[in-house]
């Protein structure tokens, strides 16, 4: 497997999104807009609290700030994507070309995180720490782990929407399931409110999901919610994930391929 | 009496289009019932951790939400304009819509309805009875009338709102990407306007008046006496969004040139 061409279509995306790049402010707005609704949100929760659950409320602040800027690295539409190509019958012809379509996939989705990190979160991070009581970290050793922590969630992520695009070849039309896979993300990966605060018995259950290896882990470690200790221990967590994930990926994919029908032609 | 007939035959034939693909509605019914379900576990989990959100309880905000979903439902059912630029200027498609014998915004709102989205009202109004025997709401025999007259100006407004953001295509080359924002601001709708700062506040009321959507009429069925004023504002500020949209959006047909090439 040669991995130039891969590389090649990390940057292909990335001038592509470079091309659109004025949809992104806007962007920007709306998920500041967002952090502001659950910034006003959490300040009346805590009230007169010193913190909830060890978190008080400016890291409540910098978490909710921190996972929706990396979201928008992680985030991206493949399986929506994939369920276009299926429909049309544009993966026949993909699935001819000289590498693994799963794989180009990822790496597009790469391609365009990239873009997003320094199109979107970066400015837009730095815009919400002017707007809101942002408390930042200037540790190079919880940046690192951050870093390390947001490429697993974006794998974890990938993983997950293509297992949902492949459900294409089963389903012919599933918009309904894309739509719910994410909002249960939304929720379940620490997006909207840290595992922590869940009941004791959802977080044991969450505990065997790969949902919260997606926001709840690299915000946590953001915010220094995590012990070094705790940190290291979810990012072990996360990379056990994508390897995991990998499996009903390849078994799934090899049964689709083998009933593909392609609509017209 | 023209208008009405023909909203019913649109209705019917709506149904029948829909009811070819089954399996497509169910998959549509169960996704909405979990995003709604999901901004109930929300707040169930947050009230885990606190008793009041500035002076209101668990149920009295649940019951905001429940509201919140009656009107929201009824604006998703019918005012389906949030792709309007692409949908209808872009493609030339508003040219069909001008030779059409009915008002052209009457006639988009029959062509782009989508009823199943009023299965939401259904779950706000389950979710506002399971909060209102919590709260032990008292149910006079003029709540339901009111009840009426509060949802329909919290359709105006929405539905106002995005009119007035379609409109701007008829000025200028605007990009749809300004509704998904509306939708995101009238989030803020949901939960008690005092948690803001007055800056938002304002705005909330008065500017992009989404309060009136959720709280603001919620609040007079939670016997909540300092708002009743905004309470009985929200007909009146449906009726004035609505008319100034129309009014706007009547200038902006005059205006149209068609996409042409």
């Amino acid at each position: 497997m040669k991995l130039d061409k891969y590389l090649e279509m990390i940057r292909i995306r990335f001038l592509m999104m470079l091309a659109y790049r004025t949809n992104y402010y806007t962007g920007i707005l709306i998920y500041s807009i967002n952090i502001g609704a659950y910034y006003f949100l959490w300040s009346a929760i805590y009230g007169s609290k010193e913190q909830i659950q060890g978190l008080s409320v400016t890291q409540m602040t910098t978490y909710v700030a921190i996972s929706w800027m990396a979201r928008a690295f992680y985030f991206n539409n493949l399986d929506r994507e994939m369920a276009m190509e299926i429909k049309e019958g544009r993966v026949a012809v993909e699935l001819i070309r000289p590498y693994n379509y799963l794989g180009m996939k990822t790496m597009q989705g790469l391609g365009e995180g990239i873009f997003r990190l320094i199109f979107f979160s970066v400015p837009g991070f730095i815009l919400v720490y002017l707007l809101f009581p942002i408390q930042l970290s200037w540790k190079p050793d919880i940046w690192a782990l951050f870093a390390v922590s947001i490429l697993l969630s974006f794998f974890i992520n990938t993983e997950l929407n293509l297992l949902t695009g492949i459900t294409t070849f089963f389903l012919y039309n599933n918009t309904g399931l894309i739509r719910a896979k994410r909002v249960v993300i939304d929720l379940f990966s620490g997006l909207l409110l840290p595992m922590s605060f869940f009941p004791g018995w959802a977080q044991e259950v969450m505990r065997y999901l790969p949902f919260q290896g997606i926001s709840y882990i690299p915000s946590m470690i953001f915010t220094e919610g995590f012990t070094h200790h705790q940190a290291f221990e979810a990012i072990g967590q996360q990379f056990l994930w994508v390897i995991l994930l990998f499996i009903p990926i390849r078994l799934i994919w090899s049964i689709a391929k083998k009933q593909i029908v392609i609509q017209g032609g | 009496m023209f208008y009405v007939k023909i909203f019913f035959q649109y209705m019917s034939q709506y149904i029948k289009t829909r009811l070819q693909y089954r399996t497509d509605i169910f998959v549509e019914f169960f996704s909405d019932l979990l995003s709604q379900a999901i901004n109930l576990i929300f707040i169930l989990v947050v009230f885990g951790h606190t008793q009041f959100l500035n002076g209101w309880n668990r149920d009295e905000i649940i019951f905001i939400y429940g509201f919140f979903l009656v009107p929201f439902a009824v604006f998703s059912a019918f005012f389906n304009i949030w792709d309007f630029n692409e949908r209808y200027i872009v493609k030339g498609e508003l040219d069909r819509i001008l030779t059409r014998p009915i008002h052209s915004l009457f006639q988009i709102i029959l062509e782009r309805m989508e009823l199943e989205a009023l299965l939401g009202a259904i779950t706000g109004l389950a979710v506002m009875l399971y909060a209102g025997l919590h709260l032990h709401i008292n149910v006079e025999w003029y709540d339901p009338l009111l009840f009426i007259f509060f949802v329909i100006g919290g359709v105006l407004i929405y539905g106002g709102i995005f009119i007035m953001l379609a409109c701007i295509s008829f000025w200028a080359d605007a990009r749809t990407s300004l509704m998904p924002m509306m939708y995101n601001i009238s989030n803020y709708g949901r939960y008690p306007v005092n948690i803001y700062n007055h800056i938002i506040r304002f705005v909330l009321t008065w500017i992009l008046p989404f309060a009136f959507v959720g709280v603001y009429p919620a609040a007079f069925f939670l016997e909540k006496q300092e708002w009743f004023w905004y309470s009985f504002l929200t007909p009146v500020m449906g009726i004035i969004f609505f008319t100034i949209s129309v009014i706007l959006w009547n200038q902006g047909i005059k205006r149209y040139r068609g996409a042409g090439n």
